[in-house]
């Protein structure tokens, strides 16, 4: 399991291709919204998750894709996808 | 009153050259984009010889963000994207800020359009993968895709369309942007059209047998307009477009005038007489050439070039004959008259926008491109016009007006009429 750091690293990473908005990207937290903050389009949310199932080995349902709106909640459905796989 | 509409932008992804500078030189050189290709060979098409533009990742880069190339596997999108934006730089035109461009719109017609990312995405449909197939599917398919792509990176505020009139597409966006202009409703309008590549597109031309078989080791000599040994038409792709703008608004930026658009006109045989759905009406091939005329104001004797479909099958004597029939003209008293087929292959719904930029450009820089694997001209085509009518290499000369045609499935025809622009 990564610590929350890797976390995170792992999480920018996948983002990074999406975002339009350079500066905030280079002050992320875990209040940070992908929509809002770093003004990525919502339709390429979808492709967030995919990513992040490919990355992860995890299923992301619709119930917590709807959920992954920001780094912190989606570090959340990861850990959990991630805990439940174990 | 109508406004006069002149051209002052264009851009071009053709199988011979990539970007106006390097198909200039190309089709001034008669020089062939048609190759051998392996694909087809491996999926067993009797014709195995095709053209594709040479559009390499740096040229990509130029034109797309990183984000617009993930997942991008629509060849149409790309092709259309870079001719589109070469056209609208080409124009010395800006890209949008906050406000979107209220007065520029687009029409960017195709056939059918990210024909690779269907079946990609096809395949993940069928094997229940559907929640898989990421968020790029619809947009990259989607008739529209190239207008919407392209209105996104312009910030246009106009009309954004997408027309289809099988091989007529390229001409008819001409004529629809030209309408919009004259009519006051746009300053600009961004015309063109694109044609995907490869056995998914070509397939189902093959199976009609309207291809040629027997040049596979000759690619280059394959697309025969005008001859006697044409034996059908090479598969193309590609995209052509053309900034189309008010006289008026081309005048007050100081815009360079590649020419005017005099008009033109549409119709179909109603495949009746002759007409079908793969084949012409004579009559209405006739009627279409002569209206345009009308409409354009000038007289049959005024044209100095026809830039015909003559796609290199046994109809190409029927379109010659259509022509001399609506100018009543012939022999040595006929226009010059070419096939941008000759060098790049029928490119289906790309055929018309990009040899609308090749006319375009033969009246801009004073020359009539050759058109080439004509040396045995048909017979039938000899009686009707004296053979230097047809030039085999490139002509300097400066011309006036120009006629170009195209016609496709369906019946339709499509003639547009541009005029060299004088100040």
């Amino acid at each position: 399991m990564q610590t929350k750091d890797e976390l995170i690293t792992t999480l920018k990473k996948i983002v990074k291709p999406y975002v339009q908005d350079e500066q905030a990207f280079e002050h992320v937290t875990e209040s940070t919204d992908f929509i809002n903050d770093l003004k990525i389009n919502s339709a390429n949310l979808v492709d967030i998750a995919l990513d992040v199932e490919e990355e992860f080995d995890i299923v992301i349902d619709n119930e917590a894709m709807e959920r992954m709106l920001t780094v912190g909640s989606s570090m959340d459905v990861i850990t959990r996808k991630l805990a439940e796989k174990a | 009153m109508r406004n006069r509409v002149v051209i002052t932008g264009l851009g071009v992804t053709a199988p011979n050259a990539v970007g106006i500078p390097s198909f200039l030189e190309a089709i001034q050189a008669g020089r062939s984009g048609i190759v051998f290709q392996p694909d087809l060979a491996e999926l067993k098409f009797s014709c195995q010889i095709g053209g594709i533009p040479p559009v390499t990742d740096s040229i990509k880069n130029q034109y797309f963000s990183e984000l617009q190339l993930r997942q991008l596997n629509s060849s149409g999108i790309v092709y259309g994207v870079i001719a589109g934006m070469e056209a609208w730089q080409n124009a010395g035109l800006p890209v949008a800020t906050d406000e979107p461009d209220w007065d520029s719109g687009i029409v960017f017609g195709t056939g059918m359009l990210g024909v690779d990312k269907f079946r990609e995405s096809i395949y993940k449909v069928d094997e229940g993968q559907v929640r898989r197939l990421g968020s790029t599917v619809v947009i990259q398919t989607m008739t529209s895709g190239v207008s919407a792509f392209l209105g996104g990176i312009i910030g246009c505020g106009n009309q954004l369309s997408a027309n289809s009139s099988a091989c007529a597409t390229g001409t008819e966006a001409l004529l629809l942007g030209y309408e919009r202009i004259a009519n006051g409703q746009a300053k600009r309008v961004l015309a063109g059209s694109c044609s995907d590549h490869g056995p998914y597109i070509w397939g189902g031309f093959d199976a009609m047998r309207v291809m040629p078989y027997q040049f596979n080791n000759d690619p280059e000599r394959a697309s025969r307009p005008l001859s006697a040994t044409a034996s059908g038409f090479v598969p193309g792709s590609g995209a052509g477009a053309l900034v189309l703008e008010s006289l008026e608004s081309a005048l007050e930026r100081k815009a360079t005038i590649y020419a005017e658009m005099l008009g033109g006109h549409q119709n179909s045989g109603g495949q009746r007489g002759g007409g079908s759905m793969t084949a012409p009406n004579a009559h209405a091939v006739k009627r279409c050439i002569q209206q345009a005329i009308k409409l354009a104001g000038i007289q049959p004797d005024d044209i100095d070039i026809i830039d015909g479909h003559l796609t290199a099958t046994i109809k190409d004597s029927a379109e010659v004959t259509a022509w001399c029939e609506a100018l009543g003209r012939r022999g040595a008293d006929f226009p010059y008259i070419n096939s941008l087929k000759s060098m790049v292959g029928h490119c289906l719904s790309a055929a018309g926008s990009i040899e609308c930029v090749a006319s375009v450009l033969e009246l801009h820089n004073g020359f009539v491109y050759p058109s080439i694997n004509c040396e045995d001209l048909h017979p039938e085509i000899s009686a009707l016009i004296a053979p230097e009518r047809i030039p085999q290499r490139v002509i300097k000369q400066n011309s006036t007006v120009l006629a170009k045609a195209n016609f496709g499935f369906g019946d339709v025809n499509a003639c547009v009429i541009l005029k060299t622009f004088y100040q």
